[in-house]
């Protein structure tokens, strides 16, 4: 199936071990990314919130492009996710904003006919590949680990943006995906909370707070690893998992992987090959479980 | 049809008997008494939570404490956690709810609680008389007459007029969670009702006041209120809106309005997001605690080989952003 592939910044700048695992995996599951090079940053909500027509056409701008391709748009971010899926929204229910953007779209050579698909990783794996035909895939059952899964808020909220009206059970795929590879979900509170990410430069302090709760809950309802869809909530649970027990005042240590990562594993693939060896938090106890090395 | 409620039974005047507590997330739940009790209640499918808990209280425990009064989302005041996501139980039908027949609710871990189901909302009305919510108008209403406004400067403000203050949004506001002082997202709203009411003319100091530390810019854009929130008052989308009236009154000199100026200039200049410079420009660049502050993480991250390259590079046909930059501005 092809998909046009919009990465993000972030897996192609602090975060490549998710591009790389998506890019691995990709084969598998019978994903043709026809990756869109020349689409701009969404902006990660920061640009919507103080110019929200700038990005809007910056976005449409992506969303066109996607529409040429002819194929539904497939995000491994939840932020670009969140973003886009709101722009399509405001595009695809407001006839005057969408002709004021192909306005300012003019010169670019594209125009956006609001068609366009937007769906996470996460989505197409339930949705259009089916659990059924990804089960015979896993080579691997990750048999004894316990994962938490970490949704964040981008892919689930606001509910209308998202889809999640319509389809409730999109909040559950995580826990559907962690029981397909063999592995246990754990249950808790924090995982559609947020990461504390957005925060981190107007105030560290809340923005570890957040980190450091979600973690250590899911670290004692006993969960040996953390799966997210987005990686700017990986850089907040990993990168700075360190700061964030200087200031929660406990350690924690436990690993978060890209959802990639956790299919990946399952899927035969070595942990070096998915990069899980580049993590600021070592992955080695949690690969312990399923006796892999890194 | 036969419910089963687990109740978060709490009471301050007693210690919990061993074994009858349950774990919490520690250690944010601070709740020494707290212990969970399991009814069963008999009722049609159309029943919402609050009659489940009323029905206990009448015919099975009267010991229970739960507030309400109008039973249909108007007063606002049996805000609670059902199955740890706040709501009102008046409007929360149990077949919408319920897990295999059964539901929790509990009083929410980030509020004090008085009793049971019963929070207390000092805070929230503490955080409210905050953002001063009335008008401040010097100038003497006219002799005989009122302020007069035209119409539509009034339907703007509908969305945040409805607010009926039940705290929901407070209740599982996560930086409000982690930072007790933060504003939070009702007061917020609030204010912002105020600063777009015509008839206000404080509004520039207003604005300067929810620019400071636990103001607008402590809100982490998680969309919770905008999720919980039964009366669509949507109070990120009214935070958001503060912000935008900030910056344009010349309130920028805050790690905020820095973060949003490199975001942008980092997209119009090379179309992706520049995380290596991102983090600098967000803090000041002269504000040397802060930098240091973030030396670690990226000390970690270049450790695990996770530092963005040194080199940044453009996206192709770079003059399309550009034009759309031009075109419509970036953030000022």
């Amino acid at each position: 199936m092809k998909v046009a592939f919009w990465p993000g910044c972030v897996s192609k700048g602090a975060c490549p071990e998710l591009y790389v695992s998506m890019q691995k995996i990709a084969p598998t599951l019978g994903l043709e990314l026809a990756e869109l090079y020349e689409a701009p940053c969404t902006g990660a909500g920061v640009l919507t919130e103080q110019n929200p027509e700038l990005a809007y056409s910056l976005n449409a701008l992506t969303l066109a492009m996607a529409e040429r391709e002819g194929a539904a748009l497939m995000t491994i971010c939840s932020t670009c996710q969140g973003v886009l899926s709101g722009a399509q929204y405001k595009l695809s229910h407001d006839e005057e904003l969408l002709q004021r953007v192909n306005g300012t779209l003019l010169e670019s050579g594209f125009q956006y006919g609001a068609t366009t698909e937007v769906k996470h990783l996460l989505w197409m794996l339930v949705e259009d590949i089916g659990l059924e035909r990804i089960r015979p895939l896993v080579k691997r059952k990750l048999t004894g680990l316990a994962v938490a899964p970490f949704y964040g808020c981008y892919i689930l909220r606001p509910e209308e943006h998202l889809g999640l009206r319509e389809r409730p059970e999109r909040s559950t795929y995580l826990e559907q995906i962690i029981e397909l590879v063999g592995a246990t979900p754990v249950e808790y509170h924090g995982k559609s909370k947020c990461c504390g990410f957005p925060m981190l430069t107007f105030n560290r302090d809340t923005s570890l707070k957040m980190a450091g709760k979600h973690l250590l809950e899911a670290k004692n309802k006993g969960a040996d690893v953390l799966v997210t869809p987005c990686p700017l909530c990986h850089l907040n649970l990993d990168g700075q998992q360190p700061d964030a027990e200087g200031v929660v005042k406990e350690q924690i240590g436990t690993p978060i992987f890209h959802l990639p990562q956790l299919l990946g594993l399952a899927f035969g693939f070595e942990p070096e090959e998915l990069r899980l060896n580049r993590h600021v938090v070592s992955t080695k106890l949690a690969l312990d479980k399923v006796e892999l090395k890194v | 049809m036969k419910w089963t409620i687990e109740v978060g039974r709490y009471d301050r005047t007693q210690a919990p008997k061993p074994g009858t507590t349950r774990p919490y997330p520690p250690p944010y739940e601070n709740a020494p008494a707290k212990r969970y009790q399991t009814f069963e209640v008999e009722l049609d499918d159309q029943a919402m939570v609050l009659d489940a808990l009323i029905a206990i209280r009448e015919y099975q425990d009267e010991s229970l404490a739960v507030r309400c009064a109008c039973r249909s989302a108007i007063c606002g005041s049996c805000g609670m956690w059902v199955n740890g996501h706040a709501r009102l139980a008046c409007i929360s039908k149990l077949r919408d709810v319920a897990q295999d027949g059964k539901v929790t609710v509990e009083s929410p871990p980030s509020m004090p609680v008085i009793r049971d189901l019963v929070a207390d909302m000092t805070p929230f009305w503490e955080k409210n008389r905050k953002v001063k919510p009335w008008l401040e108008n010097k100038t003497p209403v006219p002799s005989g007459e009122e302020y007069r406004v035209p119409n539509d400067a009034m339907e703007n403000l509908i969305q945040e007029v409805s607010c009926i203050s039940c705290g929901l949004c407070l209740m599982d506001c996560e930086s409000y969670g982690v930072n007790p002082n933060f504003i939070g997202p009702a007061a917020l709203a609030k204010a912002y009702r105020y600063s777009a009411d015509p008839r206000d003319d404080k509004t520039t100091q207003r604005l300067g006041e929810y620019s400071k530390p636990d103001g607008v810019w402590d809100c982490t854009h998680c969309y919770e209120c905008v999720s919980v929130c039964p009366k669509g008052v949507a109070p990120l989308e009214q935070i958001l809106k503060l912000r935008r009236m900030a910056v344009e009154a010349g309130f920028t000199d805050n790690a905020g309005t820095r973060h949003a100026e490199a975001f942008a200039d980092s997209v119009r200049d090379s179309g992706r997001l520049n995380e290596l410079t991102l983090m600098p420009k967000s803090f000041g660049l002269f504000n040397i605690r802060a930098q240091l502050a973030s030396l670690p993480a990226a000390f970690n991250m270049m450790r695990a080989g996770k530092l963005p390259p040194i080199i940044h590079h453009k996206i192709p046909h770079l003059e399309r952003i550009k034009t759309i930059f031009k075109r419509l501005g970036g953030i000022k």
